[in-house]
């Protein structure tokens, strides 16, 4: 059945577990036990004699079965986004973060052995400092829908915030809104909308919606529509004229191009990387970094630089006073495992990008998608872009027919878009798909 | 066995160079396809060709240590070895899909979480799985959010979470995160729970006990029936932090000891990357009564295939998409691996290779007996024993917790270790032990970095490059 070195693991146990039969012999007669069984000291009640029923697999068949199963899912061409980006990830990123030494180790408790990984997770918030203007970046959270709720349970435990509505665009990706308002169960804070207008923030609405009792605004740029936010700036003025924290959404490709989150008054950022991962089945690399004043409210791990005995610079994980395991139920958050390979895997597709390379990117991702838009304008049946906005990435388009309709047929075809609403499909472009882009516009003018 | 790290020269004033040191570029955005008052005035990063960044982050691995540059038994961290092909199956072609494409064009996808539901269900005896969660602390925090939706359901408002002093920091935080209480329950002086303690804690406000099994001294809890009737009786829930799990597998499970709720660490018990800090996963597993509230979406097998479903009474999303699926391919292809026999001889010698290296050295193990992980006591500054074993070539056990132990070294070798290994290990705490104050207060002296002050780097804190010129 199998070649492999070792198993197949019904009759020589976990092929992980190295020891020799001999090795455990000895072993065993060391501690003075007869059987392995005898170490377990689980009363019989409890003990589990029967089958789990798991067939082990050898390694070789294993490939082939999980490349079977995941052939099953069919091949598309994706022109997907709202909040999780396919961003190409150059080679160099899988094989230098695949070096074992990063990928098996462990959170950076023992400073001594780990200034590679802490001084690659510092010049990750080092970027992301540069990228928002803001003074303070954690080394990650789960997902922009975690760091999302993270932000919320932050600007509750201000001192300059006594409120407890927690305003957010009607327009949002729901997961972000569902994971918001779990990560509030906790507290008396509410999850409110503002309106949008055509895509965008309703500046009056908002301004409408704004009183003492509001802890935090929270405004996307791009918006989940993909349209880039005017009035980032009045949001801010809006949010402060009440004390409210005024919390941003974004992504690295986004801030490497448009307004400076710091420069529109933002108090905090959080998001999703869009760098080092692809789409991945929706892992992501929550961003998280604020003013700091918050320096001791941030949740999650940060990364300090110091110095060691022989005087030179070193980095260790700090404030940690702040964090679960000193602070436990009086902690700012309750992260322990964070995303940190994720997070470097980040900081190596920016690096490798350069200042330059980011910039264009973001440059043609909004060059993409105004090409798209028009390019689909033109077929009958559509009206590309929906709102009269800049875009990057992603634009809403109308359908005569009905979207889940044209989002079947284009399955069909070999494509995938969102169907947001009755007649509204969403579709995302960047340098990963772009040169899919004609023959997606040539079959959405046969099923339009 | 020995480990070498990077070093440079001793007039340097730092080890390696930070990127921005090396080479930075500030860019104007100008003449971008958008008008200027969107935009930034520009963007200064790091500014480096691919060979040098190559070299740089070759660097930075060589000053880092992973469980392939050898043992790092951390207590309650369970590093064990992780597979190569785990690595390679996540990267299939085909694993790498957008979360919202539509479940008729992604059937392999759910076939395969379908399958894992099952296999997790299978080794907890649980009735119901969600791979959701991304990490463990979040399966805790959606474990006791699914506790909340069931008492509410039942029209009972229970404001108070008990958990053992020796518990995880995440289940306090994750408790008081879904707005609980927390009542510390102390040990008894086996090491264990209390039960009269607990007797008298449990009430009509317990929503749930947190406890983990075998717990952080490694002891089974070998009252786990009585403790769980004791919980449920007060009407509470009784909740698994999987955190141990690798001590039991195919020989006990949570479903058949009593408990309602758990989460698994399938970062620890299954394929281990561990990543410096993550990713993993914390999938949750519930009984049946508790099913209904778990999150959405469910992966359900139909006649015709597979599809996604709304819990009837689910507390909605806890990951803004559906988790972290390339960590959950990992542990499909590691379990499936190993299979029943497999599993319950990683059990075996993750177990077997505690008490031998236990029995290896020359210091007081209070507690016992103990499964796959004991707490010895260092009998003086633990931090300073540690750093002293990184000179004799190992990555120490975790320090200064539990606090049931004084000066606690919490070691857990797990079953990756050969014998050989584990006698290295030994002598690196004997060593360790035996050598005088000096040397102690001297370590680490072999490792890429010397010891790190930590205090300063708290009393003025500089997390950034821009905050290096201050």
């Amino acid at each position: 059945m199998s070649h492999d070195r070792r198993g197949p693991a019904a009759e020589t146990g976990s092929p992980f577990a190295p020891q020799t039969a001999e090795e455990t012999a000895a072993m065993l007669d060391a501690v003075g036990v007869e059987s392995e069984e005898a170490l377990f000291d689980i009363p019989e009640a409890v003990r589990f004699e029967g089958d789990l029923g798991i067939e082990p697999r050898g390694e070789r068949e294993l490939r082939g079965e999980l490349a079977s199963l995941l052939d099953g899912n069919d091949d598309l061409t994706e022109f997907l986004g709202r909040g999780h980006y396919d961003h190409y990830v150059p080679s160099m990123v899988d094989h230098l973060s695949d070096r074992s030494e990063f990928l098996s180790s462990y959170t950076q408790y023992q400073p001594e052995v780990a200034q590679g990984f802490l001084q690659a997770l510092f010049e990750y918030q080092s970027m992301l400092v540069e990228l928002t203007g803001l003074a303070i970046a954690n080394c990650s959270m789960y997902d922009a829908a975690s760091a999302l709720g993270e932000a919320a349970t932050l600007a509750l435990r201000s001192r300059s915030v006594s409120g407890t509505r927690i305003l957010v665009p009607e327009q949002l990706q729901s997961g972000r809104r569902e994971v918001l308002e779990n990560y509030l169960t906790g507290t008396d804070a509410v999850v409110e909308s503002y309106p949008m207008d055509d895509g965008n923030v309703d500046i009056d609405a908002l301004a409408e919606s704004l009183d003492e009792d509001c802890a935090m605004v929270y405004a996307e740029n791009p918006t989940v529509r993909g349209t880039i936010e005017e009035e980032l700036s009045t949001i801010g003025d809006l949010a402060a004229d009440d004390d409210a924290v005024f919390c941003l959404g974004s992504d690295a490709v986004a801030l490497a191009l448009l307004s400076e989150p710091a420069a529109v008054g933002a108090d905090v950022v959080v998001g999703d990387a869009a760098l080092g991962l692809g789409t991945s089945g929706g892992m992501g690399l929550g961003l998280f970094a604020c003013r700091e004043d918050f320096l001791r409210q941030v949740p999650g791990r940060l990364v300090g630089a110091s110095e060691d005995r022989s005087g030179r610079r070193a980095y260790t994980l700090t404030l940690q006073t702040r964090e679960q395991h000193i602070r436990r139920e009086r902690a700012t958050s309750n992260i322990c495992t964070n995303q940190a390979w994720v997070a470097l895997r980040a900081a190596m597709h920016a690096a490798w990008l350069g200042p330059d390379g980011l910039v264009n990117l973001a440059e043609d991702c909004v060059r993409h998608a105004r090409d798209l838009a028009e390019r689909l304008d033109g077929i009958e049946g559509i009206t590309a872009p929906v709102h009269d906005r800049h875009h990057i990435r992603e634009f809403a388009a109308r359908t005569n027919r009905p979207a889940s309709d044209v989002r079947t047929d284009l399955e069909e075809r070999g494509f995938a878009v969102h169907a947001i609403d009755d007649h509204l499909v969403q579709v995302c472009v960047t340098e990963t798909n772009v040169e899919h882009a004609d023959e997606l516009a040539e079959a959405l003018e046969v099923v339009a | 066995m020995n480990y070498d790290q990077a070093r440079w020269t001793e007039d340097d004033d730092r080890y390696e160079p930070l990127l921005a040191e090396k080479r930075s570029t500030e860019v104007a955005v100008e003449d971008s396809p958008l008008p200027d008052d969107l935009t930034r005035d520009g963007l200064d990063l790091p500014d480096l060709a691919e060979p040098e960044l190559a070299r740089h982050y070759t660097r930075l691995s060589q000053m880092s240590y992973g469980v392939e540059s050898g043992p790092i038994p951390l207590g309650s961290c369970t590093m064990k070895y992780n597979p190569a092909f785990t690595e390679d199956v996540a990267a299939l072609p085909g694993a790498g899909t957008h979360p919202d494409r539509s479940e008729g064009t992604v059937q392999g996808n759910l076939e395969l979480r379908y399958r894992l539901q099952e296999y997790l269900a299978a080794i907890g005896g649980m009735e119901s799985v969600t791979l959701q969660p991304p990490a463990g602390a979040a399966g805790e925090f959606t474990g006791i959010l699914v506790a909340k939706a069931y008492h509410e359901h039942h029209g009972e408002e229970r404001s108070e979470i008990i958990v053992p002093e020796s518990a995880h920091g995440t289940n306090f935080a994750s408790a008081a995160l879904a707005g609980y209480d927390v009542v510390e329950l102390p040990n008894a002086e086996d090491g264990r729970v209390d039960v009269e303690a607990l007797r008298a804690a449990v009430g009509e406000d317990t929503a749930a006990l947190m406890l983990t099994n075998p717990n952080t001294l490694g002891l089974f809890e070998r009252d786990i029936e009585e403790v769980a009737e004791v919980v449920h009786e007060a009407g509470g829930l009784l909740y698994y932090d999987g955190a141990n799990l690798n001590a039991l597998l195919g020989r006990a499970r949570p479903g058949d000891m009593g408990f309602d709720v758990m989460h698994y660490n399938v970062h620890k018990t299954f394929a281990t990357p561990h990543g410096g800090g993550g990713p993993g996963a914390g999938p949750v597993g519930v009984v049946e009564e508790l099913a209904p509230f778990l999150p959405t979406p469910q992966v359900r097998k139909t006649d015709s295939g597979y599809e996604t479903v709304e819990p009837e009474r689910t507390v909605g999303k806890v990951h803004g998409f559906a988790g972290n699926w390339l960590v959950l391919i990992k542990t499909y292809a590691y379990i499936a691996r190993l299979g029943d026999a497999g599993l319950a001889d990683a059990s075996a010698k993750a177990v077997l290779n505690a008490n031998y290296l236990a029995s290896r050295i020359d210091y007081e193990i209070p507690f016992s007996p103990f499964h796959h992980e004991f707490v010895a006591s260092a009998g003086r500054d633990a931090a300073d024993v540690a750093r002293r074993m990184l000179d004799y070539g190992v990555h120490p056990p975790t320090t200064k917790w539990p606090e049931a132990v004084d000066e606690a070294l919490m070691t857990e070798p797990t079953e990756a270790e050969t014998r050989d290994s584990l006698d290295h290990l030994a002598r690196a705490f004997d060593q360790a032990a035996a050598d005088g104050d000096d040397a102690l207060e001297a370590a680490p002296e072999r490792t890429a970095a010397r010891r790190i002050d930590q205090a300063s780097a708290a009393r003025n804190p500089r997390l950034s490059w821009q905050a290096l010129d201050e």
